[in-house]
């Protein structure tokens, strides 16, 4: 992540490999993970057996392959509606993953900008910025979510827009504090002094200095706006049924639970599985990013 | 060795994970003996002073081997106590002064609370006879008004004044044995002198003996009865002070003493100014405004730098020394714009920068570049070197890829490192190295001035020679300028065509450097050069240096008001000092004639100290 235009970057493959290398057990692990859950959802709508809308009320509740009562081709079984759970687990993770990989990435753009601004600029612009962090702190977000769907409409572009909103000020915070410590440091007066403006200043020594931070804070906001997206769901206000979403599926599966634990469990492990993936390779590229780290 | 020891060191071993930082150290220290314990960064001189307290595990060290014997009733073998057994120790039998005073005092604590905590945790004493014992303590390092202090927090005290209140503290139990690592390197060398007089009696007083860490030669010549010399984890020479001085067997204590800058070793000659000056500074003002209390708007105006005039001629180095806090470094940011004046002119070469805007402003940053001083920080740990040392040039005129890389190779080449250096990042260089590739970003404009904010003085000795040597070479080189800024007036001296002393944000004397350190006239000067630890242990006797009646003028006033500017007097051909004038108030005990002036003087202490802790 460090930015493409100051580190002499060796041909793609080659620094993969080279990452590759330096991963310990676990973070293989959450490589092969993450790949596989990407190339999954992807993949979807080759790979599911059926259309995840497409009901069968006779084939209601029904367990997964190997279980008594098993249905022949419905490998994780049905749900409520008769509806095969691994077609649906399958689409509501390319959903999922695109409304939080969107949501997160928005949610940096807009802290992360406003953040940057607020610790160059200072003053009135800072304490404006800030003002809007506090106030977004100390308002509840699902309010503030439920006020925009009700205004918008639940399409998907809003729910991005939704989940975006929810993380952006801790970025901001984040971003601001880093560039404030980081103002104070003699490089920065150094590339003053060099002649460098503004702009250059951000891009060149800011950034790549709060390279760090920024990713440990995306994934920690990756992994909570699939929670909220399922509160959302939940509360009736995010994806629309009956399209599938992670969190919606465990939000209905919730109330058959005692007697069709199966409809929960795969989309949950899923959820699970992301959050795990998603937090491993944060601080794997934090590391990998970090020049500091590599050999002297 | 006449006397019994007090502490035996024997073939200690410390490891840092796998590096070994010390291999098979021995020596002893006797009863009321200071011994320095000398070396350069990463020789082992702190590893060994931490695991003498056995403070090294908490730094992630350990005592591969070897040992460390307290004699005396109980006699202790430190090295295989436990925590607890080593804690009744520390502080009580053996103490510990720590080189910077800023951290090392609980900010958030009164300072009686904080040396009683010493008394009442060895002592067992309770919080009145405490705080009676503090205030004993306070008084016994020669603090000023100890009864107030006791209630003062560190920030109110300045770095000297909190130093002292650290051996108080350390004092507080009459330990055996006084364990002080590097305890003036961060004070100015007035402040270092009172400290080194205080231990000196204080060791007198109570019999205790010192082992006393230091890099800098002049200071163990002045306080040191014997010398051991380390070198990256190896003793390589041990003796008597006056012996180790004389005659060092060692090259590489040889080399050391050689690196090691001596006032009165002589200076570059004057040079015959003809062409017009590269910088000339005309009457600078820079001044921050300082809150006053709650009431918005209510504020006075701290004026760092008070009507400075300066002027340098190409190819020539001038010399600017002063004291922390006497607005040098704002001096050095105003000349390159990154504080802007309040009054005054700057012209670079004949063209005034003053009143320039932003984009011209980033024309006129190839005439004139700065190196600051803590290469560990001053370049950006994220880019290669190669972006880092082309970057001044890039913003001039954007070059390609492979301009940049030649470039870079040839800046590192002009600068004494190797052209793969261009691929590395700052992490992967040393201090020097670093500071070398401060200079070649600087260099990659060819400027006409290069500003050296006290470029040398995070460096070891033999480094710093490197590098002054270095820049001299580029000034024959490249007839570039240098505003050469630092307290260490030795150094100054070594580098300096002319030198401006600089004192409470004006220039007080200036001229030639030798005519200004030989036949210094104004009563600063005389003050900071008596100062100077001289590197030879026979002169210790005649530099106990007298507490000077001097008070530095206020700078701190409402707004609207100027301090007074001195009139500069020319004493010989270009040599010029402010004048003394007994009703200026630059002198204490003079009295003060203008009642604006007298406010002044009487608000100063209180505001100096809350501005400058240094």
């Amino acid at each position: 992540m460090t930015h493409s235009a100051t580190v002499p970057a060796p041909s793609l493959p080659a620094a993969a490999y080279r990452l590759w290398r330096g991963a310990d057990p676990i973070q293989k692990a959450a490589i092969l993970i993450g790949l596989t859950l990407v190339s999954l959802a992807i993949l979807a709508p080759l790979i599911a057996p059926f259309d995840p809308n497409s009901q069968s009320l006779i084939a209601r509740l029904r367990p997964p392959l190997g279980f008594e009562r098993a249905k022949a081709g419905f490998l994780l079984g049905t749900d409520e509606l008769g509806r095969d759970v691994f077609s649906r687990s399958l689409y509501g993770l390319r959903l999922t993953l695109m409304l939080a990989g969107l949501g997160a990435t928005l949610g940096l753009m807009i802290g992360g900008t406003l953040g940057l601004l607020a610790g160059i600029a200072g003053g009135r612009t800072e304490a404006s910025i800030m003002a809007a962090v506090d106030t977004q702190i100390a308002v509840p977000f699902t309010l503030v979510a439920l006020f925009l769907l009700a205004i918008l409409g639940s399409s998907i572009e809003v729910i991005v827009l939704v989940l975006g909103l929810a993380g952006w000020e801790q970025y901001a915070r984040i971003v601001r504090g880093e560039v404030k410590r980081l103002m104070n440091m003699p490089f920065i007066e150094a590339a003053r002094a060099a002649g460098a403006g503004p702009l250059r200043i951000a891009r060149h020594h800011l950034l790549p200095n709060i390279v760090s931070p920024l990713v440990v804070q995306f994934t920690l906001s990756l992994s909570n706006i699939v929670l909220l997206e399922s509160t959302l769901s939940f509360l009736g206000l995010g994806v629309q049924p009956p399209t599938a979403t992670l969190g919606s599926m465990v939000g209905i599966g919730r109330d058959y639970m005692p007697t069709a634990p199966w409809i929960v469990i795969a989309p949950a492990m899923m959820i699970l599985l992301i959050t795990f993936a998603v937090q491993i390779l944060g601080d794997w590229l934090r590391d990998g990013a970090d020049v500091r780290l590599r050999a002297r | 060795m006449t006397r019994s020891p007090l502490l035996s060191v024997e073939n200690l071993s410390l490891n840092f994970g796998s590096f070994n930082a010390v291999r098979d150290l021995s020596f002893d220290i006797a009863r009321g003996e200071t011994l320095a314990l000398v070396g350069e960064s990463g020789s082992g001189k702190s590893a060994t002073a931490l695991a003498l307290l056995r403070l090294i595990e908490r730094e992630g060290g350990r005592i591969a081997g070897g040992r460390v014997v307290l004699h005396g009733t109980p006699a202790l073998e430190l090295s295989a106590l436990s925590d607890r057994q080593m804690q009744a120790v520390r502080g009580n039998r053996v103490s510990m002064v720590f080189q910077e005073p800023m951290t090392a005092l609980n900010p958030v604590m009164p300072l009686g609370e904080q040396v009683a905590e010493v008394l009442r945790l060895h002592q067992g004493l309770d919080a009145g006879t405490a705080r009676l014992a503090a205030r004993d303590a306070l008084e016994r390092v020669k603090i000023p008004e100890p009864e107030r202090r006791l209630d003062q927090f560190p920030h109110e005290l300045s770095g000297g004044l909190r130093q002292r209140v650290m051996i108080a503290m350390a004092l507080a139990c009459r330990p055996d044995l006084l364990i002080a690592d590097e305890p003036t390197t961060a004070l100015d060398v007035t402040t270092q002198a009172e400290i080194l007089t205080l231990i000196r009696q204080l060791q007198d007083e109570i019999g205790m003996a010192v082992l006393f860490i230091t890099h800098d030669m002049g200071v163990v010549a002045g306080i040191a009865d014997r010398v051991v010399v380390l070198r990256r984890g190896d003793k390589v020479e041990e003796g008597p002070v006056a012996d180790v001085f004389a005659r060092p067997r060692a090259p590489y204590t040889q080399a050391l003493m050689a690196a090691t800058p001596k006032l009165g070793s002589g200076a570059p000659k004057p040079l015959h100014r003809t062409e017009p000056p590269v910088l000339s500074v005309d009457n600078l003002a820079v001044r921050f405004p300082v809150r006053r209390g709650l009431r918005p708007g209510a504020h006075l105006d701290y004026h760092a730098v008070a009507g400075v005039s300066l002027s340098i001629a190409p190819g020539e180095t001038l010399g600017l020394v002063g004291e922390s806090g006497c607005g040098k470094s704002t001096l050095a940011r105003a000349v390159l714009r990154l504080v802007d004046p309040a009054g005054g002119r700057v012209a670079l070469n004949g063209r005034e920068i003053t009143r320039l805007g932003a984009s011209e402003l980033r024309g006129i940053r190839k005439q004139a570049q700065m190196v600051f001083q803590d290469p560990f920080a001053s370049l950006n740990p994220r880019l290669p070197v190669r972006d880092l040392i082309t970057e001044p040039a890039q913003i001039q005129s954007r070059m390609s890829r492979a301009e940049r890389q030649a470039l870079a190779e040839e800046l590192l080449h002009k600068v004494g490192l190797e052209p793969e250096a261009a691929r590395r990042f700052p992490h992967q260089f040393s201090g020097g190295q670093r500071q070398r590739l401060c200079i070649a970003r600087a260099l990659s404009v060819r400027p006409a001035l290069i500003v050296a904010d006290e470029a040398v003085s995070a460096l070891d000795v033999s480094v710093a020679r490197q590098i002054t040597d270095l820049m001299a070479k580029l000034q024959q080189d490249e007839r570039v300028a240098f505003l050469f800024i630092s307290h260490d007036i030795a150094v100054v001296e070594r580098v300096s065509h002319r030198v401006a002393v600089m004192w409470s944000g004006q220039i007080v004397e200036t001229g030639p450097t030798e005519a200004v350190l030989h036949n210094p006239q104004h009563p600063y000067t005389r003050r900071l050069l008596a100062a100077v630890p001289v590197p030879d242990p026979a002169r210790r006797a005649d530099r106990v240096p007298p507490r000077s009646a001097l008070t530095a003028p206020g700078l701190l006033l409402p707004v609207g008001e100027a301090p007074a500017r001195a009139t500069m007097i020319e004493v010989a051909k270009g040599h010029f000092v402010a004048a003394v004038d007994p009703a200026s108030s630059l002198l204490n005990g003079a009295p003060p004639q203008a009642p604006a002036g007298a406010a002044a003087q009487e608000r100063e202490p209180a505001d100096r100290r809350r501005l400058h802790p240094v």
